[in-house]
């Protein structure tokens, strides 16, 4: 700034210096908001690209919308431990708390026009530790980035006659979930589907070393193969009916299994599987004892975000996670804010 | 209040603008955080959780200092009007640095989320999960974060305006560092050093 040289022009000088800081600093909060960058890939984009051609279902979640509750417990057999300093792989009881749920954004549709099955999990330890998952029934994701499934979303939503061809395309990686979803192979029953968690965490032992790996959920009910027609005509609830008979009967078993990476082994890309042969641990049964309604159940309140991770697992160099949390989170306060909307008692029994 | 002080103590100076940068940081970090679904996500949350801690308990002990230590008189000069004004926002810049930590605090624990900051530590829910709760916790926190960062903005321009244009000496009272302004000799450490005011 010049040395003004009188003082009605020095005032004038500093109130418009006092003007610029507040412009830029302004700016500098518009612009770390996105609000200079409609192009940003945001929470809000990415959860708004899910909703139906309808339009949202409000007071729902934005995606796996369908679901009904489940406790239990993670009994651990301590091999964990061998990876992970996590509470949760100390050998023991440890209360869990989930949710069988659909890949769609419609809570309403039928259970055999969803090919996408998934459980949220939360696995909280007596002394306070909290691990949320939310995996699902496929082997790998179907697209790399975020950025990707984005654009997949866009794509399933278009008109366009050629645009899921044009997509595969430019997105080759998809071919992998596209055989996978179209396997007639089935399954009868959320308790014969094995849960994967596609996403690469970093497991960090007690000497501090960690250990890249994915995990699963192995169902210790056998499949009985089905066609989607053959469980269509079972009924729209079918499965929500069977896993609430089958754990009135029993409570359904899956061994938790963890799959190390090799060096090597890329883990930042969910839609790519590694290679047969990896070392894997057995870390112990996840026991589901108790299904609820969503509406009343203990799982509605829960994001089952799969950032929250408690000391010994963290996350890794693979996008997802991150994205996804944002995401959940986004739809979290949507949903939260249209409790009104919620049908909160269950309805009658079909 | 002790009577003749012109200057904030050194302790008062620190806690300002330690808080005063973490507080400026959190603006940016929340604004940033809610709009990105990048892997920066992840960090920015565990940061903003934990700094927004930090600042509730500097601002304890921010208020503690304050109540023993005062604050030197604002110049007698001052324009009634100016005067309320600076009074009131001291009283909302308090009251926002101590309501936006306890809102975030409590949304997440509205929300059923475990609060855990850097280094493991887990803090307990200070409020029942509740989805009313929740949505109205939300509100306030991303309604009254724009309103601080306002106030913030306020307070920037009327310290400059105090030390720019009126010259008063209110600005150097909690300058970082040294300035002959309002500073008896013998009184200040800092007093006689050499001229830091700018313009």
């Amino acid at each position: 700034m010049p040395q003004p040289a009188s003082r009605p022009r020095s005032t004038l000088a500093s109130l418009a210096l006092i003007g610029a800081v507040c412009v830029a600093a302004t700016g500098a909060l518009a612009y770390t908001a996105g609000w200079l960058s409609p192009d940003r890939l945001t929470p809000t984009k990415l959860v708004d690209a899910l909703a139906p051609p309808t339009g949202p279902v409000r007071g729902h979640r934005r995606n796996h919308a369908k679901g009904i509750c489940f406790t239990g417990e993670f009994q651990s057999n301590g091999a964990g431990a061998a990876i992970s300093r996590a509470q949760a792989f100390e050998a023991g009881q440890h209360p869990v708390l989930g949710r069988f749920n659909l890949g769609t954004p419609e809570p309403l549709v039928a259970d055999a026009s969803v090919r996408v099955r998934g459980m949220g999990l939360e696995i909280a330890t007596q002394r306070g530790a909290v691990w949320r998952a939310a995996l699902i029934n496929a082997p790998v994701f179907p697209v790399s980035t975020p950025e990707a499934f984005y654009a997949l979303l866009q794509t399933s939503a278009s008109k366009e006659p050629n645009a899921m061809a044009g997509f595969a395309a430019a997105h080759p990686e998809i071919a992998t979930f596209g055989a996978w979803a179209k396997s007639p192979d089935w399954t009868a029953s959320y308790a014969e589907e094995p849960y994967n968690s596609l996403n690469a965490f970093l497991f960090v032992d007690g000497a501090g070393t960690e250990h890249a790996a994915r995990w699963s959920l192995r169902p210790e009910a056998p499949p009985e193969r089905i066609t989607p027609e053959e469980l269509g005509r079972r009924g729209d609830d079918v499965l929500e009916r069977e896993i609430t008979q089958r754990v009135a009967a029993a409570p359904a078993r899956w061994t938790l299994v963890l799959t190390l990476a090799d060096p090597g082994d890329q883990t930042a890309d969910p839609s790519r599987a590694w290679p047969e042969g990896r070392r894997s641990i057995e870390a112990g049964t996840l026991l589901v004892q108790r299904i609820e309604a969503e509406a009343d159940g203990p799982c509605r309140a829960i994001n089952f975000d799969p950032t929250i991770l408690p000391d010994g697992i963290r996350v890794s160099d693979d996008p997802f996670p991150a994205a996804r949390s944002a995401a959940y989170a986004k739809s979290y306060d949507l949903r939260t804010a249209e409790s009104a909307d919620y049908p909160h008692h269950p309805k009658a029994a079909p | 209040m002790i009577a003749g002080n012109t200057r904030f103590t050194a302790a008062q100076r620190l806690l300002h603008w330690s808080m005063a940068l973490c507080i400026i940081a959190m603006f940016f970090i929340g604004v940033g955080m809610v709009s990105s679904v990048m892997p920066k996500y992840v960090p920015l949350l565990a940061t903003h959780k934990t700094l927004g801690l930090a600042i509730l308990a500097l601002a304890l002990v921010r208020l503690a200092v304050r109540a023993r230590s005062g604050a030197p008189p604002l110049p007698a000069d001052l324009p009634a009007p100016m005067r309320l004004a600076a009074e009131l926002s001291h009283y909302g810049l308090y009251a926002l640095m101590f309501a936006l930590p306890l809102l975030g605090w409590a949304m997440l624990s509205a929300g059923a989320y475990p609060v855990v900051l850097y280094g493991g530590i887990r803090l307990p829910a200070i409020v029942p999960q509740s989805e009313v709760l929740h949505t109205l916790l939300w509100n306030a926190h991303y309604y009254l974060a724009f309103a601080f960062f306002a106030l913030v903005l306020t307070h920037v321009a009327a310290a400059l305006f105090h030390a720019l244009v009126r010259r008063d000496g209110v600005f150097e009272a909690m300058a970082p560092i040294g300035s002959r302004i309002g500073a008896a000799p013998g009184t200040d450490s800092d007093a006689g050093h050499a001229a830091t005011r700018k313009a």
